[in-house]
């Protein structure tokens, strides 16, 4: 183990200096543990679920001669006669009381669209967000004139669904303080089915970084807002340099967001706390790199394994 | 150019982190991502080469075919260079859309290639006036993660190293020119690619310039500079790029990054290239699947 960890010394001191890190292809993840065969219930699309007649067909299977088959590549999941399949990789399916992060991507009238990785642009309605200092009225022709100055096209969003319509397109809200506006910091895009559903998915993390687990598979990573500071639903924004130990901290989590989602590891808070604790070993950049990245999952993993919840 | 839209909060964070020398994934600004190189991924192919630069999927594919030399340069093969943007890699390339992207690039290509003492192209005559290879280089972008020069340039290369010419014997029987074309797959010649460039972007955000920029920090440059640099440093070609204007002093700079990380970029590409081949037949194919 110590002469494993010495080359690996010796080869990222070579990187360091060099400043670019070319790598083959071929020698990449030659000892990933074999974990496959652990997973019993997983299914590419085309396999045979079950032959039995006396299940019910639910999302991701389709039926033919009787028999269940899977339409995508995921995990089985059965709820006394219902089968569906878990894809791994998917857009996101919405459902009322997620927390989701969004994109605007229109202004349009008297709503946005907003893109939150679901098949279909989601709606904000100009009636479900809070206006500008938490005035509750009746939305006027002048508020609808000064949509594009609350949020415009490619502003970020925290928000829950609020609706799902007829076509599956999402309706969102932030009405509350804890949904709005987003300001400086990071957004990372994972698959959704990565997200552990949570109590919360708001996370003040011990680091000094806080962090939003959107169900809809993007992770906002922001610095710590004082809470002492008046919640505005994002309106103000503080646009001042964010410090440079606090950046790298952002930049850390998101290299564990990345590294966890590489490793197809559940996110929430404990599992992103810690990978984050585990990377502590290294720098900052060397996170990045694969083996790195899977000796700090390993050691995560093992840690959850003995204490997480 | 392929945009992602960033709030402007999301903007200023990149734009003080560059400031910083501390970037989204806590890299310093003359960094770059994580980068990996196959060769000989294409049996129909003489060279074939496929690089993936953190999201950036780009597949090389060179085919050489004899011709007749262009008129002006009687003693010297070609390359043309023909770039791909898969409809896979962004919705966006559908139809026509890639285009003036592809001839950007094709075109940054030629013009780093273009350059007498870089790649030599008097390796590829096989009678002089008469008869050249040709090589083709068919690029496909598979997939848009940022800084698309420098891995198309980095794929072309690891190509151009994998590339392999049947080797040729002329013959002259009373005037009569004939070409014999060897069949063997193991009588082939390597060609001498190691002093081919490497293009260098260089991206200016807020007052600081970086290498190898993201996705979003393209979304945050107003000005490029594009420039093909050789192993020894000599820069072949330069192009700036973007709706902002550069100050002379900072392209001197900018200038200078580029040389000394096109330098170590070429000489890590040659690395790992020569490690992939010492491996020889040992190596294990990766393929597509992820």
């Amino acid at each position: 183990m110590i002469i494993t960890h010495l080359n690996l010394g010796i080869l990222l001191t070579r990187i360091w200096r060099s400043m670019v890190d070319v790598r083959i292809a071929g020698a990449r993840s030659s000892t990933k543990p074999n974990v496959s065969a652990e997973i019993s219930n997983l299914v590419t699309p085309g396999d045979v679920i079950t032959a039995d007649t006396g299940f019910m067909r639910g999302h991701g299977t389709y039926m033919e001669d009787e028999k269940l088959y899977a339409s995508v590549a995921g995990v089985v999941e059965r709820v006394n006669k219902l089968i569906c399949v878990k894809p791994l990789k998917t857009r996101y399916n919405g459902e009322i009381g997620d927390v989701v992060i969004g994109r605007i991507l229109e202004v349009g009238t008297r709503r946005w669209k907003v893109d939150t990785h679901a098949k279909l642009d989601s709606v904000l309605m100009l009636s479900s967000v809070n206006l500008p200092g938490g005035e509750l009225r009746r939305r006027s022709e002048e508020d609808e004139k000064m949509m594009r100055h609350y949020l415009k096209e490619g502003d970020l969003i925290s928000a829950e669904v609020q609706s799902l319509f007829s076509d599956g397109a999402l309706s969102l809200h932030t009405r509350s303080l804890k949904y709005g506006k987003l300001s400086q910091g990071q957004l990372v895009s994972i698959s959704p089915s990565l997200i552990k559903r949570r109590k919360t998915h708001f996370h003040n993390l011990p680091c000094g970084a806080s962090i939003i687990l959107g169900n809809n598979g993007y992770v906002w990573i922001c610095p710590t807002i004082n809470e002492e500071v008046e919640q505005t639903g994002g309106y103000e924004q503080n646009l001042e340099p964010i410090q440079k130990s606090d950046r790298e901290v952002i930049a850390r989590l998101r290299n564990c967001v990345l590294a966890l989602a590489e490793h197809k590891m559940m996110l929430y808070d404990t599992s992103v706390l810690y990978t984050f604790e585990a990377s502590l070993r290294y720098s900052v950049k060397e996170t990045v790199k694969p083996e790195v990245m899977a000796d700090i999952i390993e050691v995560a993993q093992q840690r959850l394994e003995r204490e997480g919840t | 150019m392929v945009d992602v839209q960033l709030s402007d909060a999301e903007k200023v964070f990149i734009l003080h982190g560059v400031q910083d020398n501390c970037r989204e994934d806590g890299r310093g600004c003359e960094d770059y991502r994580h980068l990996e190189i196959e060769t000989s991924v294409m049996s129909n192919t003489n060279g074939s080469a496929r690089v993936r630069l953190a999201n950036t999927d780009i597949l090389v594919g060179v085919k050489a075919e004899l011709g007749t030399p262009s008129p002006e340069k009687l003693n010297k093969g070609r390359i043309e260079f023909f770039v791909d943007c898969s409809a896979n890699a962004t919705p966006e390339f559908e139809g026509r859309g890639g285009e003036d992207l592809a001839t950007d690039i094709s075109n940054m290509l030629y013009r780093a290639y273009d350059c007498p003492n870089c790649f030599d192209l008097q390796q590829l005559c096989v009678i002089p006036d008469q008869q050249c290879w040709i090589l083709y280089v068919d690029i496909l972008l598979l997939e848009c993660g940022g800084n698309l020069f420098d891995a198309t340039s980095l794929a072309v290369k690891a190509a151009l190293f994998n590339t392999s010419i049947p080797t040729v014997t002329v013959t002259k029987d009373e005037g009569v020119v004939d070409l014999e074309i060897s069949d063997d797959p193991y009588d082939v010649q390597r060609l001498d690619m190691k002093s081919s460039p490497c293009i260098v972007t260089l991206s200016k955000v807020g007052h600081s310039h970086v290498v190898d920029a993201s996705q979003k920090e393209e979304c945050c440059t107003l000005a490029r500079l594009i420039m093909g640099v050789t192993e020894k440093g000599t820069i072949t070609a330069l192009k700036k790029e973007g709706s902002g204007s550069l100050d002379p002093t900072s392209i001197e700079d900018m200038m200078e990054t580029g040389r000394r990380v096109g330098e170590s970029l070429n000489k890590c590409l040659m690395d790992a290239l020569a490690e992939e081949e010492r491996q020889g037949t040992k190596k294990k194919s990766l393929g597509f699947l992820r």
